[in-house]
């Protein structure tokens, strides 16, 4: 039905979440006007979020999935899981930022706004239930996310992350947009359920103009996840752009990617699944060996940070690879602890930062652990649980996406999986064996407050907790996603 | 009446040097120029399929693309203007401060 649109007042209601955080992101750029202090926009921003958060938690409870504006917007506990990924992102990152931009000297009201919109593109992505809607999510988290990495004006290296960010994901957004077109013609429709209908009726599964538009798509979002051989934006961009952001989009955009990724290729080309798979496979492999090979030769751990969430990407896309519902549980499960070391570690480097000491290079975490034993231990932790050592929440991630590599029968992808994994212990581990058995070069002193230091609390005590009792978020992923 | 492959080769051609372009000119004005040919080589394969089609949906989407790809505009001219006020060079062999 392309005519018969008809837009009703109960079509507002899940899209709530979204109008509150759109409403909270215009009125942090109006308080930026009158408040001098930028931690008072700042908190506001957080009040935004867990309003949203707060509207989000109330749909969670209609167990039927909702469907609005003539199934272009689904809200379904996947989606619902999603956002909440998306809210610890934003606030946990507002909560690390708000001393780091004041030492930066970039204390911008509208940092934080854009924060906000950058996180209503990703909760729109993961609602989409069509491709328009997908596209003008992607782009408005795309555009503000350019934006954020290239806030520090001053700075030639931010600028030049804006730079090579903003080239390489609007000509993803091109190859997506192509994509988009040619499913459009062999299918009549750009609707994901009713793609995956027209799919079977009109008998085109194995048509080459089919595959051409899977393949653009992939490209597109292997771009936005920076899977190799589409991830060379993502070292310079993690690198060059404030250290908040990085760890920000690190998170964040990838997930988002995700949730489309296993939206489309799950619900309206899962009659293909044996094509993209063949797709999928190789990109898994080479993104696994070639994030966790170069990352050791890197001497900056932003850079390092980069290469491994490249690997943990790979990881990730296991789950994709496998198939099932369960598979696709597990990949969820896993970019949900992703989030809280990814943070914590980068709460750490944040700390690390001061006037006129960048406290980028992993030679500065030498000794660490003579001055500062508790952000050492901190920083141990989620090292370990980046790496994947057992009582960390990482290593219940790498299980359970391996589980389901396995259990559909792609036991050498795991094999292949674990040892890159064992590789990629080798550079976490350096950085412990760093701060602990090396002789500080100089004192390091670092930049706390309290809003950092809650986030590494709350981040450790997930990471921890989430490794010796699994089930907690296991049950509440396989509740949102299985019903 | 022109058949609908044409429109298709035609966008298909247009991509295709938007590709060429990207990957091989050295000025970023240029490249931002090939990105927009892109954007536009799809705006009319999209043109061609919803008027083959019958169905309004991917002249809607056009609408979409031609509003994102000015505010898409807007941001990467700026980002480039924020870029060149510290560094005055618009040849990518020359943006190197952060090695690949």
């Amino acid at each position: 039905m392309d005519t018969g649109f008809s837009i009703s007042l109960l079509d507002i209601r899940p899209i709530v979440p979204e109008i509150t955080m759109v409403c909270a992101g215009l009125i942090l750029l109006l308080l930026d006007l009158v408040v001098r202090k930028k931690e008072v926009v700042a908190f506001v921003g957080i009040v935004g979020a867990i309003v949203a958060l707060y509207g989000t938690f109330k749909l969670y409870g209609l167990s039927e999935p909702q469907i609005a504006f003539s199934n272009m917007f689904i809200l379904d506990g996947y989606a619902n899981f999603f956002k909440l990924i998306f809210y610890l992102n934003v606030i946990m990152t507002i909560g690390i930022s708000v001393k780091y931009m004041k030492v930066e000297k970039a204390s911008y009201g509208e940092y934080y706004a854009l924060l906000l919109f950058s996180t209503t593109g990703m909760m729109i992505m993961a609602s989409a239930g069509d491709l328009i809607v997908l596209y003008l999510g992607l782009e408005l988290m795309a555009l503000s996310t350019y934006i954020l990495a290239g806030l520090l004006r001053g700075q030639t290296r931010s600028n030049e992350a804006a730079l090579k960010y903003f080239f390489l994901g609007a000509f993803s957004s091109a190859f997506l947009l192509y994509g988009i077109a040619l499913t459009y013609g062999i299918t009549g429709t750009t609707n994901i359920s009713d793609i995956a209908v027209s799919l079977l009726t009109l008998d085109i599964v194995g048509n080459p103009v089919t595959m051409l538009g899977i393949i653009f798509i992939i490209v597109a979002f292997g771009f936005k996840i920076a899977l190799i051989p589409f991830h060379m934006w993502a070292p310079d961009v993690y690198e060059g752009a404030p250290t908040s952001v990085t760890a920000f989009m690190s998170v964040g955009p990838k997930a988002a990617g995700f949730a489309v990724l296993g939206r489309v290729l799950f619900d309206a080309f899962g009659v293909m699944q044996v094509q993209w798979v063949s797709i999928l496979i190789p990109l898994a492999v080479l993104t696994m060996a070639g994030g966790s090979i170069i990352a050791l030769a890197q001497t900056n751990i932003k850079r390092m940070l980069a290469y491994s969430s490249i690997a943990h990407a790979g990881y990730m896309l296991l789950g994709i690879i496998a198939g099932t519902s369960i598979g696709l549980t597990s990949t969820v499960n896993y970019l949900m602890i992703y989030l809280f070391m990814n943070m914590g570690a980068f709460a750490i480097v944040i700390m690390m930062r001061r006037e006129g000491f960048q406290g980028e290079n992993i030679e500065d975490y030498m000794g660490l652990a003579k001055d500062h034993p508790l952000a050492s231990a901190l920083m141990l932790v989620f090292m370990f649980s980046l790496a994947g050592i057992p009582p960390t929440a990482g290593f219940i991630g790498k299980f359970y996406v391996f589980m389901a590599a396995i259990h559909e029968g792609y036991t050498y992808l795991a094999i292949i999986a674990v040892v890159f994994s064992a590789v990629s212990a080798f550079f976490y581990l350096r950085i412990v064996v760093y701060m602990y058995m090396k002789d500080p070069k100089e004192s390091v002193t670092l930049t706390t407050s309290p809003s950092l230091s809650i986030v590494l609390a709350v981040t450790a005590m997930m990471v921890l907790i989430l490794g010796i009792f699994p089930s907690i978020l296991l049950n509440l992923v396989r509740y949102s996603i299985l019903g | 009446m022109v058949p609908l492959s044409w429109y298709i080769m035609l966008s298909a051609v247009m991509f295709s040097i938007g590709v060429f372009g990207f990957l091989a000119r050295r000025n970023l004005i240029i490249i931002f120029m090939s990105i927009e040919l892109m954007l536009n080589s799809v705006n009319i394969s999209l043109v061609a399929f919803s008027h083959y089609l019958q169905s309004m949906r991917g002249q809607i989407l056009v609408f979409f693309v031609i509003a994102v790809a000015a505010a898409e505009a807007a941001i990467g001219l700026a980002i480039l203007i924020a870029y060149y006020k510290n560094n005055p060079t618009i040849k990518v062999d020359e943006i190197t401060g952060l090695k690949g």
